[in-house]
């Protein structure tokens, strides 16, 4: 083995849990997973079959970790060492054609998270410096400027600025003792400034105190995308110091799927302890404040709208019945489309594939799941999308399937349809 | 000692000595390696997850059900086919009887033949689309095929075995069924064993997460 091949390994090893090898040593074969798969399904390549995504992580730990590896290894029928040709061939498998979703494990009769045992396989290839160049680059943005955009706080202020030009509201920055402290990704604070502004107008209606850090205003976690663990630690440490800092009550994990993965279910873990504030999705508030009657809903979007429903909020997240909570009380023709709700397709650009060069043409062709969903929707008007990443690729998808349906934020929606 | 009190004594001891340790060394081999303790606030219970995740993937969810409806009739046709003729065959109770001192009503012959039957037809069919499946080529190993040949043979050889005509026929039968416990362990029919522990370890995962699967 060379070099690269030993570290990939280690980890593979490292990160071979209770869990994983029950995985592994459970997995028939039976190729199920692959209807699951929305890259699989519009290539019918068998190459992106999930289970086979694993198969170097597999086959390090059969040979050196499972039971019986020893006795196998010693009458030589442990499996062949992984080597840096087959990582390399693999990787593309790994990072280019696999969002870590989860429908997969949806279908699997052994249920099988594939997706987290992807998340775990980058690690070894991170480490080993594998991984491919799109996602180092972001890496190296993040090293810079804490935003995989290289969004500074030069930036965000601009943008600050205009908002609450628009919305007649100021925003406080730094707010000590603020009930919250919002996060956004890159591509909100971007591509999305309204939804500055529509949180401003929420909780100035709701009657919370909010803020946004200085230090620490970005949530995307590419640490988590590209499997670097000591990365993701460091960028959620940047959320969890500022946010004590500050003594915030809660902090808003906002529109973007593998954020609130990253702070929410895995932040504690890489810490290795609880924080001193409650994480909330922004979509799990805005219900909470609706329910209790703080955020009136006015008049309704006419328009027929459906939802897409991001995999890390959705599947992975829990918040299944918010979303659509809030989408009844603003839109009068909101209706579902085919596989929604926990078996929905994956925009196709999630888990650092939109942030990879190299993923491009997969990334548009497995969009074309989401846009038979799309199309199969009489007289659609729009499609709420309550993940900034998830926004992006639909508007690149549309733009390539030469389609024209509007894409809506969430918080916008809410805050456009909210009671005077 | 004939053969077949070889094959039928020592032989099978040694075999389901093999079988039952070295299951149990597998499933605690994978147990001990151990995981870290999730320490984020949870919104559901892990335990419950547990429980739900083993019992939701016994039933195919219906989307997913229509594009691996010939999968999902060749596994549950070979795998209640085969729970059926081992548990209720007459001639295994006898044998059960014989070893345990535990006996119950047995299936009556025709039962019997239907469902071998029916575990032939799913075996056959989940092998079929195993070398005729380009994703199912790609993704099968060598033990996959093992262990469906030696279930095969031992089906094969046990209704061979049925009328008794001849001791040799009980003897091929047994002989299979020793090999069939010595591999178990070691390779993909392990899945019988680790299958709990996969859906358990999802289950949790979801069930922490409040997510109702």
């Amino acid at each position: 083995m060379t070099e690269k091949a030993d570290i990939a390994v280690a980890k593979f090893l490292e990160h071979t849990d209770a869990e994983a090898a029950s995985f592994f040593d459970a997995c028939v074969r039976c190729g199920e997973c692959a209807e699951a798969c929305h890259f699989f399904l519009s290539t019918k390549d068998p190459h992106f079959t999930p289970t086979y995504k694993l198969e170097p992580m597999r086959r390090a730990y059969a040979r050196d970790k499972a039971p019986f590896s020893g006795l196998k290894k010693a009458i030589g029928l442990a499996p062949k060492p992984v080597t840096e040709e087959e990582l390399v061939e693999w990787g593309p498998l790994v990072y280019d054609s696999c969002n870590m979703c989860g429908r997969c494990t949806l279908v699997c009769p052994m249920g099988i998270d594939i997706a987290g045992t992807i998340r775990k396989m980058r690690e070894g290839y991170a480490a080993a410096g594998l991984a491919p160049e799109g996602l180092e680059r972001s890496v190296e943005f993040v090293k810079k400027t804490s935003s995989p955009m290289g969004v500074t706080l030069k930036a965000l202020e601009a943008q600050i600025k205009h908002q609450e030009k628009e919305c007649g509201i100021p925003i406080e920055i730094d707010k000590q003792g603020a009930d919250y402290m919002a996060i956004f990704s890159s591509m909100e604070i971007m591509g999305y400034p309204e939804v500055l502004g529509a949180y401003a107008k929420l909780f100035k209606k709701a009657g919370v105190s909010w803020t946004i850090s200085s230090v620490a205003y970005e949530a995307t976690n590419v640490g988590v995308q590209i499997g670097d663990g000591p990365l993701a630690k460091e960028i959620v440490k940047r959320v969890v110091d500022a946010a004590e800092a500050l003594e915030v009550k809660h902090v808003i994990s906002p529109e973007c799927g593998h954020a609130y993965g990253a702070i929410r279910w895995a932040g504690p873990n890489m810490m290795g302890r609880q924080f001193k504030f409650e994480v909330v999705h922004i979509i799990e508030l805005l219900d909470k404040l609706r329910r209790e009657g703080k955020i009136p809903p006015g008049k309704k979007d006419g328009r027929k709208i459906t939802l897409h429903d991001p995999c890390q909020i959705i599947r992975r997240g829990g918040l299944l019945k918010e979303p659509r909570s809030l989408l009844d009380d603003s839109c009068d023709n909101f209706v579902e489309m085919k596989y929604a709700g926990l078996t929905n397709f994956c925009c196709g650009g999630g888990g650092g594939v939109s942030a990879n060069p190299r993923a491009k043409d997969l990334q548009t062709k497995a969009f074309s799941r989401k846009m038979g969903q799309l199309d199969a929707i009489k007289d659609l008007e729009a499609i709420v999308v309550p993940c900034g990443n998830c926004r992006t690729v639909f508007e690149d998808g549309l733009d390539e399937y030469e389609s024209d349906y509007e894409v809506l934020g969430l918080s916008e929606l809410v805050a456009q349809t909210l009671a005077e | 000692m004939s053969a077949l009190q070889f094959i039928e004594g020592p032989l099978f001891y040694f075999a389901a000595a093999v079988f039952l340790l070295g299951a149990f060394w597998r499933v605690f081999g994978i147990i001990k390696i151990g995981r870290k303790k999730d320490i984020s606030p949870p919104k559901g219970s892990a335990v419950g997850g547990f429980i739900k995740g083993n019992l939701r993937h016994f039933v195919p969810r219906g989307l997913f059900a229509r594009r691996t409806w010939l999968h999902v009739l060749g596994g549950y046709s070979f795998h209640l086919g085969l729970f059926v003729l081992f548990f209720f065959g007459a001639f295994h109770i006898k044998f059960i009887d014989q070893y345990l001192g535990l006996s119950w009503q047995a299936l009556p012959r025709w039962g019997f033949l239907i469902a071998a039957e029916i575990a032939f037809a799913g075996l056959i069919v989940l092998w079929v689309r195993r070398i005729s499946d380009p994703v199912m080529r790609l993704i099968t190993h060598k033990s996959d095929h093992i262990g469906t040949w030696l279930t095969f043979l031992v089906m094969l050889t046990g209704c061979f075995a049925l009328q008794q005509s001849h001791d040799m026929l009980k003897l091929v039968h047994m002989l299979f069924v020793d090999i069939w416990l010595i591999y178990f362990p070691f390779g993909r029919l392990m899945h019988a064993f680790t299958f709990f522990l996969s859906r358990g370890n999802s289950g949790a995962t979801y069930g922490r997460k409040g997510i109702n699967l």
